[in-house]
């Protein structure tokens, strides 16, 4: 299997996910316009999703396509980290989450956008002017919902805490990078770990809330090992598919 | 004897589902039309990732050149460069407008985080004190805004760079 195909399965993922999971609040939201907000982003998500699903069935060359990807792997076989899995909860938890992801997914299309492979530069390009979008509208309710009410503020910081041990993993690098390295088809983790943190800290500061001080972090989701969430969003997501192989409509 | 500007043409014939004023033309998703072997090749870019017009755009192309006798029809969709508002034509802004939807102004950079929102006249009255209700409106292109003096609710085409 080509480390190209790995890498653009793991992101493909990551938005295959996100976009599911924000798309449960559809017809949900606290407001109308949260609720359009949240299913226009998901829907970002989904995009992005059959772009590089797409690209990563052209890589590996065995015909899948990216309804294939999407709809016909085992649990195992999906490569998302574990922070977008995560239940959505209450509004609060489900920006938190987004927020989280959000200042990572920008820098990073930001260094993908010189990536020396040509197609996914052109994906990255895509996206990123999207996810500038998304992560204004996440970091401003963080910081709303932070430096709100006694209650708001309260259940963001919980999310936060409970969330934080899954930001470790965005910046996961394996063997599987090495080659993709040093050919230039993707950059540095560290680099974009630091832009990341300079985005969280500066929205949690306004926000008044705290980074908690435990250095507890989980992983496993770049191999395939998810929480139990994973396959409840698969039994949904594949349903049709499984129930009727083939179907279109 | 089908030429390219004929294509062109047929092509200001083809609107964008969600914003049926718009051909796709105006719209700037049109991006170049060539011919390789006996075979049209349309390319398009979408406007977001996600559009589910695009699937819809691409089958109205094939089937407006169908209507015109032109069977030998590829429609490509690129990526890159990625489609920004600027690509929308001077007729596009204006069709827009009347059509109550208020074209994009310039914004600075979404990645400045704590900037303040672009003012947007509103469509009805041209007055300037409108309000942002959401980012997102009816479709991933248009913001949701309010008018301050006429009342108008009215969607936004937001700028996109
Ligand atoms: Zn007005």
């Amino acid at each position: 299997m080509s480390a190209l195909f790995e890498y653009l399965v793991r992101l493909g993922d990551d938005s295959l996910i996100l976009g599911h999971r924000l798309s449960e609040w559809c017809g949900h939201g606290p407001i109308l316009e949260e609720d359009i907000a949240m299913t226009n982003i998901a829907l970002d998500h989904v995009g992005q999703t059959t772009s590089l699903l797409k690209y990563a069935g052209e890589v590996e060359g065995k015909g899948r396509t990216e309804d294939d990807l999407a709809f016909l792997r085992f649990e195992r076989e999906y490569r998302n980290v574990l922070l977008v899995e995560q239940a959505n909860e209450d509004f609060g938890v489900t920006m938190m989450r987004q927020f989280l992801f959000d200042a990572y997914r920008k820098p990073l299309y930001e260094q993908l956008t010189k990536s020396s492979d040509v197609q996914l530069a052109a994906i990255a390009e895509k996206s990123l002017k999207e996810t500038k979008y998304h992560l204004k509208h996440s970091a401003e309710w963080v910081i709303r919902l932070g430096d709100g009410t006694d209650e708001s503020h309260e259940r963001v910081q919980t999310a936060l805490n409970n969330l934080w041990r899954y930001t470790d993993e965005l910046f996961y690098t394996d063997q599987n990078d090495v080659e993709l390295l040093a050919n230039g088809v993707i950059f540095s983790s560290e680099e974009l770990k630091k832009s990341w943190m300079e985005m969280v800290k500066t929205v949690l500061d306004r926000a008044t809330l705290t980074i908690p001080n435990n250095g507890w972090q989980r992983e496993g989701g770049r191999k395939g090992l998810h929480s139990e969430h994973l396959g409840y969003i698969l039994a949904e997501l594949q349903y049709m598919q499984r129930a009727y192989p083939g179907m279109e409509w | 004897m089908v030429t390219k500007e004929r294509i062109w043409e047929l092509m200001e014939e083809v609107f964008d589902p969600e914003v049926p004023v718009l051909t796709i033309v105006d719209l700037g998703v049109l991006r170049e039309i060539s011919e390789v072997d006996g075979t049209w090749m349309i390319t398009i870019t979408p406007t977001y990732s996600g559009c589910p017009a695009m699937k819809r755009i691409e089958d109205d192309i094939i089937e407006k050149l169908a209507e015109h006798g032109i069977h030998d029809v590829k429609v490509e969709n690129v990526l890159s460069p990625a489609w920004t508002t600027d690509w929308l034509s001077e007729p596009g802004r204006r069709k827009l407008k009347e059509y109550g939807i208020a074209p994009p102004v310039d914004e600075i950079d979404k990645s400045v985080l704590f900037a303040d929102q672009p003012i947007v006249p509103c469509p009805k009255c041209d007055s300037k004190n409108t309000k942002m209700i959401s980012q997102f409106g009816s479709t991933a292109c248009k913001a949701h805004y309010q008018c301050q003096d006429c009342q108008e609710p009215f969607d936004y085409f937001k700028c996109l760079k």
